[in-house]
């Protein structure tokens, strides 16, 4: 059973270094390199998403609508085959969604089309959200760390933090690298992954705190290890009905909330092994020892006149 | 160690849950397809005639019905099926004709007596329930432009009148540049307008020709025309919104200066935009002189007196556009008028025609675009088609005292008279130009795809996670899953009872949720197993898991709750929603994970003599 176990987790942890390292620098590579793959929400423009009653090629409609003269059409399926996907750059007007299925409707005459969602950002609208949303995930890492050191120790809310930048670099990076669509509710996943990893790394570091206190014998790397594999149970389980959560939601959510649900599950695999590796072997690296854990010594005062 | 709970805790436990189970039961009751009936204009009453015309109407075409209501003006007729609900409102919109607004809504199925203690249940998103949204952007520079704008036809007439003489007038951006002739003028025009205007800073700058003063207007009083202008613009798209006879739409102020419509249901963008956008819809023309020619007048009725007309001049002076303000007050001798400004171009417009006018009368016409619904043959087929029609009747007809300017007033009125003119000449203007920044639409097919999906998966979730806890920690386990499964409902409850609204991604935290609230029990269990291999007994066990653990819990949900509170702080539409669930969730985990468990716990093992726990894991 899991629970019992007594494994050398630290002695695994210049391996882990170097496994983080190389995730991270393919990330910042694709970040760099391809960019993200924004969604409407970011990026501003118009989306309309169509259903057809018998499937269309995407081809036959992305040409209808390029000889029609919209500018940067894409036009992608969208969970099944008969669900399209439009995105273009064009300025919204009135019944640009009409016109629109009026074309397509045209050009497959004997098919049957219903307009299921039209969507329209403005360009200003988009540029205001990024900046939101990075600056809402900015104000988390610094919020949180300043909670866990309050809470715990500022060796501790370095680990966690650098944890945590370690999560979210590579959930963007792999965004980035297969180019996932990103989009507002990826960006909450990521502030939710944020929670998701923290309370993770909140529970083993409490863990070696308490294990600092109460054992009063053998060094920091061991007080850690033990600490790691007395939680690793709870952290396993965890991740687990997590992990499975997400899978429900990844399998029958629809494709509206299916890359939320990708971003979330990433965080949860990598938050999970962050939280072992990364912050643990930072406070190893910090040299984190006993003596930054003791509960402040009450002063004795002489009571004697 | 006893691990038993006094009475009145396990009591408080059981009242909460009986609450919430209570609170959270309206969303077990799927709402009723429903046409709502409401007379188009506030005067027009819901009578029994109307009723049973609309009864007769409906049974007329087999539509079944039940349920009928009225609340106030509002009738509501119940439908059995969702397909009947178009036909019922053409049928219905087709007899009442244009005196009543037909809509389409969903009528709540809560019994009364729930809804007698105030539970209802959770408002759903667009994103669940289909329909439009749209987020329009007030031009504030544009408005605070103009407000200058008056301001110099203002200063011209006022210091004309004080006899301060000045060569011209300039605007720079938002400040005024007022030239006067020589440094004595302009001292007294200093404390002219500290003590007229404060809302004005002042500057002196005497590198020009002249003896200038910069006069800029205050942060605070651009902050007070913002605010003006966002109200004005919010009352006049309520009552544009109104026209369109949505069932339960949403006009909100975001932010400083944007403007959220919601309104579930509608899925004709165009008409709907179309009302939003609608323009000016007053228009101030003279009365026609006796004897004038039949081809350039226009007889129109008063608005609200019967058999009363009177003939206008086809020119019109200027439109409702121009109007920035109109407020009732009183005259200096206590008679209620009603105090108009117009702006720069429309008072400029005003001062030239009323030049020539005075001792004649003026009339003000209140214009309204009424969407009127026809029916034609196509293919053998009847065929809905809305058209806009134009009524027009006279609200005001005064006599000009003296040239107006861009701000007048209209006096001889009593006192509901002019307070009731003053809304009629600020119902139709927007006090500021705005246009649509963001706009989105969901067909009702996807709503309801979304709820299923979203369903299905805190169904999945869930099943899943039961079925894991219960094989991993036995009894334990299924102690666990009782709280999860309370949880869900207390969360649900919370959400009804604060009036959140649920949205997809709503939903995708309540199975975060799902999939988190263990967590806390996960950590109590684990520290019980690690009691119990430090050979501590049964009973001490329990204690020390929750207690130790308890810290942990803590500290590992607070951060989360952190961070959720961000999310909500920053996030917008959906991704609100997310934050929503995800910090209740976060509470109501904390209670049923560590209260409600530790309570069957104690009532399945307290205060007596154990010699094992049945929670796995023990070799």
């Amino acid at each position: 059973m899991i629970g019992a176990t007594n494994f050398n987790f630290m002695r695994l942890r210049y391996a882990a270094s170097i496994l983080s390292l190389v995730f991270i620098v393919i990330s910042i590579v694709a970040i760099a390199t391809r960019g993200l793959n924004l969604g409407l929400d970011f990026t501003g423009g118009t989306l309309l998403e169509v259903q057809y009653e018998t499937p269309e090629s995407i081809d036959r409609i992305s040409t209808a609508l390029e000889s029609a003269g919209y500018r940067d059409v894409t036009v992608q399926h969208f969970g099944a085959e008969t669900d399209v996907l439009v995105r273009m750059s064009e300025a919204f007007r009135d019944n640009l969604g009409a016109e629109v299925l009026n074309i397509l409707q045209t050009q497959s005459a004997d098919n049957k089309l219903t307009l299921m969602r039209s969507e329209f950002v403005g360009a200003q609208v988009g540029e205001e959200l990024r900046d939101e949303g990075g600056l809402a995930l900015l104000l988390a890492l610094f919020v949180v760390m300043i909670y866990v050191a309050a809470r715990f120790q500022f060796k501790f809310s370095v680990g966690a933090v650098v944890a945590l930048f370690h999560d979210v670099i590579i959930i963007i990076g792999l965004f980035a690298l297969f180019q996932w669509e990103f989009d507002l509710t990826v960006m909450a996943a990521l502030l939710a992954v944020i929670g998701y990893s923290l309370n993770d790394t909140i529970v083993v570091s409490d863990h070696i705190r308490e294990n600092f206190r109460m054992l009063r014998r053998g060094d920091s790397e061991e007080v850690i290890n033990y600490s790691i594999n007395q939680t690793l149970g709870r952290t396993i389980m965890t991740s687990l009905t997590t992990a499975l959560v997400l899978f429900a939601l990844m399998v029958v959510g629809g494709d509206l909330i299916h890359n939320f649900a990708v971003a979330l599950m990433i965080g949860v695999l990598v938050g999970t092994y962050s939280s072992v590796f990364v912050a643990s072997s930072l406070l190893l690296m910090m040299n984190i020892s006993r003596e930054d854990l003791m509960p402040p010594e009450e002063e004795e005062v002489d009571d004697r006149p | 160690m006893l691990n038993k709970y006094p009475l009145w805790k396990n009591l408080l436990i059981v009242l909460a849950l009986i609450f919430a189970g209570l609170y959270a039961a309206p969303n077990l009751y799927p709402p009723d397809p429903a046409i709502q009936v409401t007379p188009a204009r506030s005067g027009a009453e819901m009578s029994e005639v109307v009723l049973s015309n609309v009864r007769s109407a409906l049974q007329e075409r087999g539509i079944d019905f039940f349920g009928e209501e009225v609340i106030g003006n509002t009738a509501l007729f119940r439908l059995t099926s969702n397909d009947n609900q178009l036909p019922a409102k053409d049928a219905v919109q087709r007899l009442l004709g244009d005196e009543f607004i037909v809509a389409l809504n969903l009528a709540p199925t809560t019994p009364e007596w729930l809804l007698k203690m105030g539970a209802g249940p959770m408002t759903l998103g667009l994103d669940l329930s289909g329909g439009v949204h749209f987020l329009m952007e007030v031009d504030m520079d544009d408005y605070v432009k103009s407000k200058i704008a008056n301001y110099r036809e203002e200063f011209r007439n006022r210091l004309r009148e004080e006899q301060l003489k000045y060569r011209r007038i300039q605007i720079e951006g938002h400040s005024l540049r007022i030239s006067f002739v020589d440094g004595a003028v302009r001292t007294e025009a200093n404390s002219f307008i500290s003590r007229t205007y404060p809302e004005f800073l002042q500057e002196n700058d005497d590198k020009g020709e002249y003896a200038d003063v910069v006069l800029t207007i205050t942060e605070a009083k651009i902050k007070e025309f913002e605010d003006y202008a966002i109200k004005q613009n919010l009352t006049t798209l309520r009552n544009r919104v109104n026209e369109l006879g949505v069932a339960e739409p949403l006009v909100q102020r975001q932010g400083r200066n944007r403007i959220v419509v919601e309104l579930p249901g509608v899925q004709d963008t165009a008409e709907a935009k179309k009302i939003l956008g609608k323009a000016a819809n007053l228009e101030f023309r003279l009365e026609a002189e006796p004897g004038a020619s039949r081809f350039q007048t226009e007889e129109y009725a008063f608005r609200n007196e019967q058999f009363r007309t009177a003939r206008l001049e086809k020119t019109l002076i200027t439109t409702g556009d121009s109007v920035t303000n109109a407020q009732p007050s009183f005259d200096e001798n206590g008679f209620p008028q009603v105090n108009i400004d117009l702006d720069a171009k429309g008072g400029a417009m005003m001062t030239q025609v009323t030049r020539k006018a005075v001792k004649r009368r003026m009339a003000v016409l209140f214009v309204e675009r009424k969407p009127k619904t026809t029916y034609e043959t196509v293919d053998g087929k009847e065929v809905p088609k809305t058209i806009q029609v134009v009524e027009k009747s006279i609200i005001s007809l005064a006599t000009i005292q003296s040239v107006l300017g861009n701000s007048f007033r209209i006096t001889g009125l009593e006192s509901a008279e002019a307070s009731e003119l003053a809304l009629l000449l600020r119902a139709g203007a927007l006090a500021a130009p705005m246009y649509f920044v963001e706009e989105r639409t969901v067909g009702p097919s996807l709503g309801k795809e979304n709820i299923e999906m979203g369903m299905n998966s805190v169904l999945l979730g869930l099943a899943l996670v039961l079925v894991l806890m219960g094989v991993y920690y036995r009894l334990f386990g299924i102690v666990a899953n009782v709280a999860l499964l309370a949880n869900i409902v207390i969360l649900i409850a919370l959400m009804s009872i604060i009036g959140a609204t649920l949205t997809l991604p709503g939903i995708a935290g309540i199975v975060l949720t799902v999939g988190m609230a263990v967590d806390a029990n996960v950590l109590i269990f684990a520290r019980i197993r690690e009691e119990l291999g430090n050979g501590r007994s049964p009973q001490q066990a329990i204690h020390e898991g929750y207690n130790r653990a308890f810290v942990t819990i803590f500290d590992a949900n607070l951060t989360t709750l952190i961070v959720a509170v961000i999310l909500f702080a920053v996030g917008t539409g959906p991704v609100k929603g997310f934050a929503v669930t995800l910090s209740f969730g976060i509470i109501t985990s904390m209670f049923t994970a560590i209260v409600l468990t530790r309570a069957i716990i104690n009532w399945i093992y307290g205060g007596r003599r154990i010699e094992t726990l049945s929670i796995g894991g023990q070799s």
